[in-house]
């Protein structure tokens, strides 16, 4: 592709593409565009919800635990960790396409298999944050009824605390708002799904890296193609984390 | 990227196709026929699994039509094939139920969506714009794959035991969400958001492909303005349905999660056959936000590919270029963006703020001005023109007909005041029937009957047509105008029947003449369907590449174009395609060179 552009030169007369790029990555944008609707429509929802309720837990104390530290109060580092992870494989995933451009096949392998790694971890911490929700339980005053209940889909212990009322030592609270659980495990679900995906899209690239597919097509367009969509995967997962975590 | 690129090379280039069965490359039958990548091929898949749609859809209308027009009339043949539904040779209420919520979906998502789009944009995009084939062939097939997987879902929905949905074709909850609530929400209902979602991604591709198309691979010298306003009308129709159906999914993934996950996204508060559900804090209001962001922009996916359809065929048929081509494009693109703010003109009963409701009055009130700017465009364009009454040309004036009778009781429904009174009765009914339903039908036919030409290399009866046409035009006003006169006097949708309310007795008769008239026009469709299927075979064959002498890049193709569209080198574009009896000249093709002393326009 020639890097000069004569002046006057008319992109929209046809014949070309008026934006300079191929079919697929106008695709790509236009399906990312698409998908931000999908989010969009997801997140408003949980907004909504969450704006008609009185009461809504305070994310400080839903998730201050990390893992190995037992019950020290740790606000917000784990999901804070897993958010560098994941901008982190977007950097990765950056140098790849950018050894692409080189046509660097070493490169880009040895790139990809670093934003793969990032995915992975992601997804593990996904994995630990919700087992840790849901397997973790908590004395809730239910129907008169003290029970122990871990937070899920359907129901959580995120709820106003009962004053003077312990339960084995641990101070006993009312049901949260099921919203929190429905949107919190809907929507960072949906999300993760997406992550799933761009892994597995990641490690098809991997493939076709290695074994010279890109080599002899003589480009790394695809490469980029698929950074294209987990940049956004990313970008998601930066409003999942300002509306669930931060406010 | 090259247009050459996009199709597998060695196909196209070297063969004339002018000759028919002389495909000396390695096509069978299955990458012919079913599995095909050629984007005219694939357009024909959607249009006749649109007519088998199309077919099933308005059969059921006219079930639904013999409860109301003949409420005391027994048939047991009805019994006899559909059993226990239709019990006594009466059609059972939760039947009835089920007729009208499949023919919603099955008219609005089936048919007017994929079997519409999917036919004009798949068969016109490439032609119009001078490409060999779509962007990518492949997601093109997927496209049209994943139709079909939404088709057998759907399809199997109406054998399950219970029945398919029948919450009416928007699925509301709670009425959806509870599988207690009614035996239309059982499987039924999970089958219909199973298809649904599958049709979204069915949608995405496909119109994925549309918008890049467009832009892309536009052959030399077609730039934006020298499209044909069909294409313009099938862009703004693809990103409209890129931008919706992404949250319809949203809200179908939150319904399927109330169903079966236990959430309450849209449930509070509910007691069902005495048992008070555990669910709190949703909103089932959030339902209808999500899903009429899709449902309003929906219509004009329904309607702005006729739209462009009628603007061609017009065209071409008053040899005149279509009048004010820039103020069509600009009343697209205007009714493209307002459609996506004035969804909530649908929920004015909710109980919304009074005052956010006169800000979507505002809204969908301006909807008038482009589309009235459209009116009189099409109006223009035959005035004082040659017209030749095709059967294409035929239903693109029936098109502006039902057009301005629909458009207008929009300004009525679209004022919240009169919207209250007429919610949820035969006035509405009537309104969409005609402005979208019966219109968006007009300009198909109008579409069908102008390119069957170039699909199959024959002509469709035109007796047979003509007698199409004034049937169906005749009927669709029979059936609707009195509609409006029962909705004005309070008669309400989607009811069983009417026996019990003194005041709807005075419409006994009326509903059986809608309901006469509603056969017939069901009848005067299988003649269609006939005329459409004999014609492949025993029509009258095309002789010349460019029948209609239209100036557009499709008729500068073989009559029976290979893949690839163009035997030699894609044709490069001097001028738009409305150059009808210009300097005395009856047609001027757009691949024709501007010469000196031509007059400007």
């Amino acid at each position: 592709m020639s890097t000069h552009i004569p002046a006057g030169y008319k992109w929209w007369a046809g014949g070309k593409s008026p934006y300079n790029v191929s079919y697929g990555k106008l695709m790509m944008w236009i399906f990312l565009l698409s998908d931000t609707f999908t989010f969009g429509a997801l997140l408003i929802s949980y907004g909504t919800i969450r704006v008609s309720h009185n009461y809504w837990p305070d994310p400080n104390h839903v998730f201050n635990t990390f893992p190995l530290m037992g019950d020290a109060n740790l606000p917000l580092a784990f999901v804070s960790l897993m958010t560098f992870i994941l901008i982190m494989s977007s950097v990765t995933m950056v140098l790849a396409v950018h050894e692409g451009h080189k046509r660097n096949k070493k490169g880009v392998a040895k790139w990809l298999l670093w934003t793969i790694l990032g995915g992975f971890l992601f997804l593990g911490c996904q994995a630990w944050e919700w087992t840790h929700l849901i397997t973790h339980t908590h004395p809730v005053l239910i129907d008169g009824q003290i029970q122990e209940i871990g937070a899920t889909i359907k129901q959580n212990h995120f709820g106003p605390i009962v004053p003077g009322l312990f339960h084995n030592g641990h101070q006993v609270t009312l049901p949260g708002p099921v919203g929190f659980g429905n949107s919190f495990f809907g929507i960072t679900g949906f999300h993760g799904f997406h992550v799933s995906i761009g892994v597995f899209l990641n490690i098809l690239m991997y493939i076709w890296t290695v074994n010279g597919r890109f080599a002899r097509l003589g480009h790394y367009e695809m490469v980029e193609k698929i950074g294209l969509y987990w940049h956004f995967v990313d970008l998601v997962w930066v409003f999942v984390f300002l509306c669930f975590y931060l406010i | 990227m090259s247009n050459e690129a996009v199709i597998q090379p060695g196909v196209v280039v070297h063969e004339a196709h002018e000759h028919v069965g002389g495909h000396h490359h390695r096509e069978t039958f299955i990458t012919k026929y079913i599995f095909s990548q050629d984007h005219k091929m694939i357009a024909k898949q959607f249009l006749i699994t649109g007519m088998v749609w199309a077919f099933i859809g308005g059969l059921m209308s006219v079930l639904f039509r013999i409860q109301l027009g003949y409420p005391e009339a027994t048939l047991p043949w009805l019994e006899d094939i559909f059993g226990h539904w239709a019990r006594g040779g009466k059609i059972s209420p939760e039947f009835y139920y089920a007729l009208g919520t499949m023919h919603g979906t099955i008219l609005i998502f089936f048919v007017l969506t994929a079997g519409l789009s999917g036919t004009f944009a798949n068969f016109l995009i490439p032609f119009q714009v001078g490409a060999r084939d779509m962007a990518s062939p492949f997601m093109n097939m997927l496209s049209y794959w994943f139709f079909v997987l939404a088709s057998i879902v759907m399809m199997s929905s109406l054998f399950v035991q219970t029945g398919p949905a029948a919450g009416g074709w928007t699925v509301y909850p709670p009425l959806s969400a509870l599988g207690d609530a009614s035996i239309g929400s059982k499987t039924g209902m999970d089958l219909w958001l199973i298809s649904m979602a599958l049709f979204v991604v069915s949608q995405l591709l496909g119109g994925l492909n549309y918008v890049s198309t467009i832009l892309n691979m536009r052959t030399r010298g077609m730039t934006m303005t020298r499209l044909p306003l069909t294409i313009w009308g099938l862009f703004f129709t693809a990103i409209l349905g890129l931008l919706s159906f992404p949250v319809l999914l949203s809200g179908f993934i939150l319904l399927l999660f109330d169903r079966h996950l236990g959430t309450s996204f849209y449930l509070s508060d509910i007691v069902i056959a005495g048992k008070i559900l555990p669910n709190e804090g949703g909103s089932a209001i959030l339902y209808q936000h999500l899903f009429w962001f899709l449902g309003h922009p929906e219509v004009y996916i329904i309607i702005l590919p006729t739209m462009g359809i009628v603007s061609e065929v017009m065209s071409i048929n008053a040899r005149k270029p279509i009048f004010g081509y820039m103020a069509m494009v600009a009343s697209l693109f205007a009714i493209a963006v307002l459609s996506f703010l004035v969804w909530a003109h649908h929920m004015f009963v909710t109980g919304m703020n009074p005052f956010l409701g006169s800000v979507f009055v505002l809204l969908t009130l301006l909807i008038a001005v482009p589309s009235s700017i459209k009116v009189f465009n099409w109006l223009t364009t035959l005035w004082r023109g040659n017209i030749r009454f095709t059967v294409g040309m035929l239903f693109s004036i029936g098109f502006v007909s039902t057009f301005i009778s629909g458009g207008l009781t929009g300004i009525w429904v679209g004022n919240s005041t009169i919207d209250i009174h007429v919610h949820d009765t035969y006035f509405n009914i009537a309104h969409f029937h005609i402005v979208m339903g019966v219109s968006a039908f007009m300009g198909m036919f109008a579409g069908v009957y102008h390119w069957f030409p170039k699909m199959y290399g024959r002509y469709m009866n035109n007796t047979l047509g003509y007698i199409h046409f004034w049937i169906t035009l005749v009927c669709a006003y029979v059936i609707f105008w009195p509609m409006h006169y029962e909705g004005l006097a309070g008669m309400p949708r989607r009811y069983y029947s009417y026996e019990n309310w003194e005041s709807f007795k005075q419409f006994v008769e009326l509903n059986r003449v809608i309901s006469f008239a509603a056969i017939l026009s069901f009848l005067v469709q299988l003649l269609f369907i006939f005329n459409f299927f004999y014609s492949i075979f025993k029509g009258r064959k095309v002789t010349t590449k460019n029948p209609w002498n239209a100036n557009t890049l499709e008729w500068t193709t073989p009559i029976r174009p290979g893949h690839g569209n163009w035997p030699g080198e894609i044709p490069e574009v001097h001028r738009w395609p409305y150059d009808y009896g210009k300097d005395g000249v009856d047609f001027i093709p757009q691949t024709e060179p501007v010469t000196k002393d031509e007059s400007k326009h």
